[in-house]
Parts: structure tokens; sequence; C-alpha cells
């Protein structure tokens, strides 16, 4: 099964192994058949995907779980809402095919909506307009190569972040800053929301983060996660 | 009047752990703040994660908003770097339901289970914006309660705390809601000064404003109260049956990991064996079990209703509760229709843990097992009253190492009355053996020892014993840790520094508040996290105020002494605690008085009460109060049931 979950409101200061312990706490407050690993201590088979950082918000969550025994799919996902905790809901359920890639490998690239703000304190009065950022946006897309220096296992090592933004676009102002659409791909690294803010200039502040899409691709194919390994037998009993 | 969350957001991105501040549990609850409902704040002055789960505060949460009267709300001492945020934004303290500034409630109430949150309770209030002092506060600054067990000694908080409540606050906070309610309808008559005086007419209420306390010199002459309708002894209250008291029915499922994150039913309150150190065994007798039809309910809609797999069964010594064979048992065999639930039964006593019970809760998941015998010798466990034997504690290692668990908790106390350096080396002794019964079952047997300073407090035994100082303790830790080199034993300690301020906080008296005072303004706040606590803010805290620490920590107090506390009651006679000091000198134990005939500790006959039990039959563990004879020491045999192999 593929559950697609979003998350906002004050539920997205929880961390991603917060939400995977409420999903745990759902599936047995709704007493789901869940199919267990084999071995000395038995483990519910429950596959998370990307981790969603400490207070972003999301459209587009996913995880995977395996069910023991057939149940009627329809009523699972306003159940599961019901079970989890106020801002996070599941709009959707799906039947997976056997042996669907994992989440976490299938996934190549995530869209994300994210707000510049400027630390006022700094400049005295914010001066952030959407010119400024449409500028500095494509001064970034412009540039060859964006190298980083990262912290991988304990390293320090100079990474090109570059190849990972594939779109970006200047979306309009909101209450306290300005709203980036982004594209990035999650390999052959990814990055994360704040270091694209920091690469976009240094008085930039990281304000509300939204994951909108998670995509995965298959040559030229483009899917959304639910629709990209469906177990067609059951997806016809649900409907 | 309104919510607080648009000014606390923005502060969120930048603190440690910000789902700390959010509420949204399941099972919290969003009261509506009505005109004429009395609105409850209830605090617990640690983090989060070590309050959320206190059962006392989730108790009263539940029994307060169930009133028409009444609305509560719940908020946690905010950890050092949103404290700090509050302060430079001015964003005042908030409750985490619906980020209601604290000072907009009618009580802010306070649970103090351990004396070194103290400098939070200070801190709390300062970030709410309530004068810290209770003498300068206005008619429209919340009226502030604390309760909890360290409140069984006041005085220390008694110049920031309005009112304190002894003991069981199911029933009084219900009382103090319709005092401030007939006081507030009433147009408030005698301004704050009538409230308090009204509140002190209400049983288990303490108002130490209403009391005058005189010194000479550094002695404590009397505490009385300063008008006729007050009372001159202030006695606890106590649920007489749990039975009328299911709470919590709907536990709290934190959205972060906390202490004891799991469902928690309390099996029983109060205890009757009797242990000379334990405060909290004294002070909450008698014995109250919960009925095991009601465990069971409140066990079986627990879990359906949480989705939590485990299951806590708390009280001061679960394996004491009788029937607790066949409840561990139908849990763990999905007879009670929750699935298979991994059972934890915190506080074990050595001699009532069978290999029955061992077997059993490990059929779902090996819970981390702790066993108490507190001192290293059958003499100092007699001066204790911990009468648990060299045979019952290797029983019960035998059972656990047989049932598949490698490593076993062994706790200690040491500055212990009567210790002696052949006390502490028995504690290395305990612990070797322990291993070796542990080798005969796994190759990595294992043991931790952990080790704590003891500090006497109010209403026990031990209420007139001289602590050890910080040097003594470190001496005989020390002398643990070499004896217990290259064991299987690995020793852990709690830091006798922290002992020492726990012993002023304790059993002082109303000079230490401005010692509490000191403390928390050079910065001394989160005490009982070691990174925070230095023993230094105490100690000149002291000086400042010219009080000798050794006086009030390390002295023994005499019979006739007055002792702050004397003006609060847990039912004990001074007559039979003083008499069990002094059998416990004789090193002279004293056996359960359920199973026995009552020795007149005044608490049952004073306030009209009985131990209340699920069975008449005793557990099925122990050599105390079980007719078995004391005086035998190490040769006592225990009764195991008989050891089910785990299919």
């Amino acid at each position: 099964m593929r559950v697609h979950f979003t998350e906002f409101g004050k539920v997205r200061f929880i961390s991603h192994r917060d939400a995977a312990r409420a999903f745990e706490r759902a599936f047995r407050i709704e007493q789901l058949p869940l199919a267990f690993t084999l071995g000395f201590s038995p483990r519910p088979k429950v596959s998370f995907g990307l981790a969603l950082s400490v207070g972003h918000e999301s459209d587009a969550e996913y995880l995977d779980f395996e069910l023991a025994e057939e149940i009627p799919l329809e009523p699972l996902a306003a159940a599961l809402s019901a079970a989890l905790p106020e801002g996070i809901d599941v709009p959707a359920v799906v039947a997976l095919a056997d042996r669907a890639p994992a989440l976490q490998e299938a996934v190549s690239a995530v869209e994300w909506n994210i707000e510049l703000t400027v630390d006022d304190e700094v400049t005295g009065t914010p001066m952030i307009t959407p010119e400024i950022v449409e500028h500095r946006v494509e001064a970034l897309m412009a540039a060859p190569t964006l190298v980083l220096e990262r912290v991988r296992k304990g390293r320090t090592a100079s990474e090109d972040i570059r190849p990972a933004f594939r779109r970006m676009t200047v979306l309009g102002p909101t209450e306290g800053g300005i709203l980036v659409g982004v594209e990035l791909a999650t390999r052959p690294m990814s990055v994360r929301p704040a270091e694209l803010v920091a690469a976009l200039g240094s008085e930039f502040r990281e304000g509300r983060v939204r994951r909108t899409r998670q995509w995965i691709e298959r040559g030229s194919e483009r899917l959304d996660p639910l629709a990209a390994d469906p177990r067609i037998a059951l997806e016809a009993r649900a409907s | 009047m309104t919510s607080l969350w648009p000014r606390i957001e923005p502060l969120l991105a930048g603190v440690e752990k910000p789902a700390r501040y959010i509420g949204m549990e399941r099972g919290s609850q969003v009261p509506v703040h009505r005109p004429g409902s009395v609105s409850w704040l209830l605090v617990y002055p640690d983090t989060y994660e070590i309050g959320l789960p206190n059962q006392g505060l989730q108790i009263l949460y539940e029994i307060l908003n169930e009133r028409d009267d009444a609305v509560a709300e719940r908020s946690y001492a905010p950890w050092l770097d949103l404290a700090a945020a509050l302060r430079e934004h001015a964003v005042p303290l908030f409750s985490v339901d619906t980020h209601r500034a604290a000072s907009d409630f009618d009580i802010v109430a306070f649970n103090l289970s351990a004396e070194l949150v103290y400098t939070n309770l200070l801190e709390c209030l300062d970030l709410a914006g309530i004068p810290i002092r209770s003498e300068q506060r206005s008619e429209t600054d919340p009226l502030v309660v604390a309760g909890g067990h360290s409140t069984f000694n006041p005085e220390p908080m008694a110049d920031f705390v309005d009112a304190f409540v002894i003991g069981d606050g199911e029933e009084p906070v219900g009382e103090m809601t319709e005092c401030v309610r007939t006081w507030q309808g009433g147009g408030r008559p005698g301004g704050r000064v009538g409230l308090l005086r009204a509140l002190a007419s209400v049983p288990g209420v303490y108002v130490p404003s209403m009391y005058s306390v005189e010194f000479d010199g550094p002695v404590l002459r009397s505490v009385t109260p300063r008008y006729s309708d007050v009372p001159a002894v202030v006695d606890k209250r106590t649920v007489a049956d749990l039975a009328d008291w299911p709470y919590p029915k709907q536990q709290l499922v934190p959205l972060i990991e906390v202490v004891h994150d799991r469902l928690n039913v309390e099996l029983f309150r109060g205890c009757t064996r009797g242990c000379r150190f334990c405060q909290a065994g004294m002070i909450t007798r008698p014995v109250r079990e919960r009925p095991t039809e009601q465990v069971r309910n409140m066990v079986a809609n627990g879990l359906r209703r949480t989705g939590y797999d485990e299951v806590a069964l708390t009280s001061l010594s679960s394996a004491d509760f009788s029937g607790i064979d066949n409840l561990v048992s139908d849990l763990v065999n999905d007879q009670i229709g929750c699935g298979n639930v991994g059972v934890s039964l915190p506080s074990l006593r050595v001699d009532a843990f069978t290999v029955g019970i061992a077997s059993e809760i490990q059929k779902v998941r090996r819970t981390g097992l702790t066993f108490a015998p507190e001192g290293g010798s059958w003499r100092l466990r007699q001066v204790i009253n911990k009468l648990i034997t060299e045979e019952d504690l290797y029983s019960a290692v035998e059972g656990a190492y047989s049932q598949g668990w490698r490593r076993v908790k062994l706790y200690f106390l040491v500055g212990l009355p009567t210790e002696m350096d052949e006390d502490t080396l028995g504690i290395a002794e305990l612990a070797r053996n322990v291993v070796k019964v542990g080798k005969q079952y796994t190759k990595q047997a294992s043991c931790t020892v952990s080790v704590g300073g003891f500090v006497p407090k109010a209403h026990t035994p031990f209420q007139w014993f001289g602590q050890n100082g910080t040097e003594e303790l470190h001496r005989k830790i020390n002398m643990l840790r070499d004896d217990l080199r290259k064991t299987a034993a690995t020793v852990r300690w709690h830091d006798p520094k922290a002992t020492f301020a726990e012993g002023i906080a304790s059993r002082g008296d109303r000079r230490i508040g401005a010692v509490i005072e000191r403390v928390w303004r050079a910065g001394g706040t989160f005490q009982e996290w070691s990174e925070h606590f230095q023993l230094g803010r105490w100690l000149d805290a002291m000086a400042a105020e010219g009080l000798d620490p050794d006086w009030f920590v390390t002295r023994h107090r005499t019979e006739d002494e007055v002792l702050p506390w004397d003006h609060i009651a847990a039912g004990l006679h001074r007559d039979f605690l003083w008499q069990d000091w002094q059998a416990s000198l004789q090193a002279h134990g004293l056996p359960d008085c359920r199973w026995t005939p009552c020795y007149d500790c005044g608490v049952c006959t004073d306030y009209a009460l009985e131990h209340v039990v699920a069975s008449s039959v005793p557990p099925a563990g122990g050599s105390q109060g079980t007719g078995q004879d004391l005086t035998l020491g190490g040769a006592v045999p225990v009764m195991l049931s008989p050891t089910r192999v785990p299919t």
C-alpha cells in the first residue's frame, strides 16, 4: 500500500521520526493487519519516503506499508486521517504492485515552495522585492557550477550542487517575503532548502517552506508516486 | 485573552525541539474559557519530555475539564533557548493547549515532585510576568498553587506559593475551584487576602501567609496560625478508593518522544512495605489497590485509544499488587483483547518478582528490569527496612537471566544511617554474585549498579538523620567503583553535589526561600540537569543569607526539635516515626502491615481509612510480611511460581 499524506500548520514542528511514530500508532488504533518482518524482533513492514525536516510543511509525503491480509481500501484514507494528529491528513491510499521499488530510491525529483525573508534586525527595514530575488535566481541558474563546503559522514568535502537545480521561478510576494518555486533533483545529491536559500544570498532567511510535489522519473516518464506502480486488480476492486 | 500563537510561532524556528510547545497531543483539550468558570493552568516545572507523562497532572487536567465551572490547560518549563527568546521578544509563558498567556488564568498550579525543580517554578512565574513572591502579588495576579510529594515540606517554597495542596489532589481541586468561584462571584470580598483566608479553610490546603514563623537564633521555635479559623495542622488529603477515580481516561499521546512513552495505568497508590528512607511510601499510606477489572478496562481502552503497544502498570511496588501474575499473564496472552503488548513493571521488588512474571513479560518484549535492593548488606537492609534477602535478589535475577535477559539494573543508596564501609562494599559483592548467576545462562551477562546519595525526607523515620556530606559520598562511590573495576558490573552514580543541594531544599525551613531565589537569580534553572547544576550557586546563596549548609544538611536532628514540617500531617504519628527511627538504629525490621496486625502508624486510624486490596491473597513472592522468619537473614527461601517454558 502507498499512503499519500500532507502535513500543515503547528504539526510541521515535529520531526520525520515523530511522524513515523504517529503513523505506527495510527495503524494500531485502526487495527490494520500489518505484515511483520520475520526474525528475532519482528517489525511492521512500513517504509517511509524522503525525510521532511522539522518546520517544513508538505502537500506531498508518502509512505509504503504491507498488509498481512487484504482489507477494503475505500475507508482507509479517512480512517488514518482520523487516527493521525491534527494537521496530518491522508488524501489517498493506493495498492501497490508486488515488488514496487522503494520510495527512497524511486523518487528522483521534488518541488518546493520556499519563502525568502530578510532578517530585519540586520538591515533595519526589510528590503526584499520580487525583482531583487528575480536577479538572484537568474544569476544562480546561469552559473555553471555552485561549489559548497558540505559535511558528509563527519568529513568536509567540496560539492557542486548546481546539477540539482532544475527550475526556479519567483512566484510573488507573501506577507513576510518572497515565494520561490523550485524543482530539485534528489540525485546524485540532494539539496536542502536552507542551502538553496543561502545560495541565493546570505541576507535571505528561510520563511515558510512547503514541499509541493515528489516525482518518480522513468525514462521520459514523470510519475506521481501514487500512480507509479499501481496494483491494478486491487484498484479495480476499490472503485 | 487571545492566543499568543502568532507571536510564538516565529520564535519556534530557532529553538530545539519546537514540538514541545505546540500541544495537539491525542487526548488534549481545547477548553472554552467562559465567564464564571475558574481557569487553571497546570504547570510541570521541567521540560515537556519529563513533564508530559506526569500522571498527577493529567488526572487533574481531566477532572477539572469535566467540571462545568472550571477549565484547565497545561504548560511546561520552556527550555533555555525558548526562555531567552520569550524574554527578548517580550512574549509571556503560555499554555500549550490554546497558547494563552499564563497570567490570563485564575490559578497557576505547579506540580512539585522533586526539590531540584524549585528554581524552575520561579523561572516560570517570572516568564509569566507574575511577581515571584506571594506578598508582591496584587488582586489581578493569578493564584499560585503547588501540589506533589515535595510539598509535604512546603516551607522552602512558602515565600512563592500562595497555597499548597497536601496529598491526593483529586478532591481538593474541586473544592478550591468552588472557593475561588464564590469569591469572584461575590465581588472578591477581602481582596486577595480574603481569598487566601478562605482557601486556608479548605481541608488539605496550606496557605503559608496565614502562619507566623518564629526563630530563636538558628533554631525554629514555632509555626502558628495567625487566625483562629486557620488550622494549626494541615492534614493531607487521601482518596479513599481508587475505584472512584478511573483517571486518566484519555491519557495524552505526545507527538515527540518523552520519558515513559507508553500507556501508564496506576495499579495502586500507597505502600505499606515501610521502607524507612522512602518518603513516597510513607506519605501515601494506606494502600489503595484499583479493582482488577478496572485495571483491565483501563488498559484495554487505553491501548485502543492511544495506539501504544506497551503498558506500564505503575505504583510504588507493582509486583505487590494482589493478583499481579494473572493480570500480567492475561495482558501478554491477549486475554484483554488488544493484541500482544509489552508490559513493564516499574519499581519491582525482588522478593515479589517471580520467574512466572519474568517468563510472561518477556513473551512480547524484554523491557528493562531494575531491582532496588537499596542496601548492600542484610544488616543495612534491616536498618532501612527493605527486608529482601540475598536469596530474594539472586532468585529474581536468576528468573530474569533464565528468561533471556542479559542485563539487569540494580539500584542502591549510599549514605544511609549506620552505614559502614563493609555495607558499601556489600553492594559490590552483590553485583559480582548477580553477574555470576547470570553467567550460568549467558556469557554476556552483566549488570548496572546505579548509586544514589541518600537524602533524608520529611515525614519519614529518617527525617532526624544527618545526611552524608559530599566528600563522604564521593569516598563511598569511589570505593565501590574501585572494587568493581574490571568486572561485568558498570557503576553509575548520582552527583553527590546535587544530592547536597537536594538536602538543603528537602529539609529546609522558610529561610531557604531566599536561598532558592538567589540560586534562580544567579541563573540556576534546570537544576536536575547535571550540565546546568553548580553547587557553588547554592553555597554562595547560603553564605549570602548567613545560613550554614551543614546545619541544614548533615546535622542530626534531636527528638525535641521543632521540624519545619511539623504543622503538616501525613497521618503518621510523630511517636511512631521516632520509635521506627530508634528501631532502625537497632537494625530491627518491621513487616508489611497489609498482611500482619496493625502497628498503629496513625494513618488509617486517624483518617478512618482502610487498606483496599484487589484480592485477599498476598502476592506470590515475598519474604516480608508473609510469615517467614526475618531473623534468619540470608537463609530465607523464596517461593517461586513454576517456570513456564516460553513457546
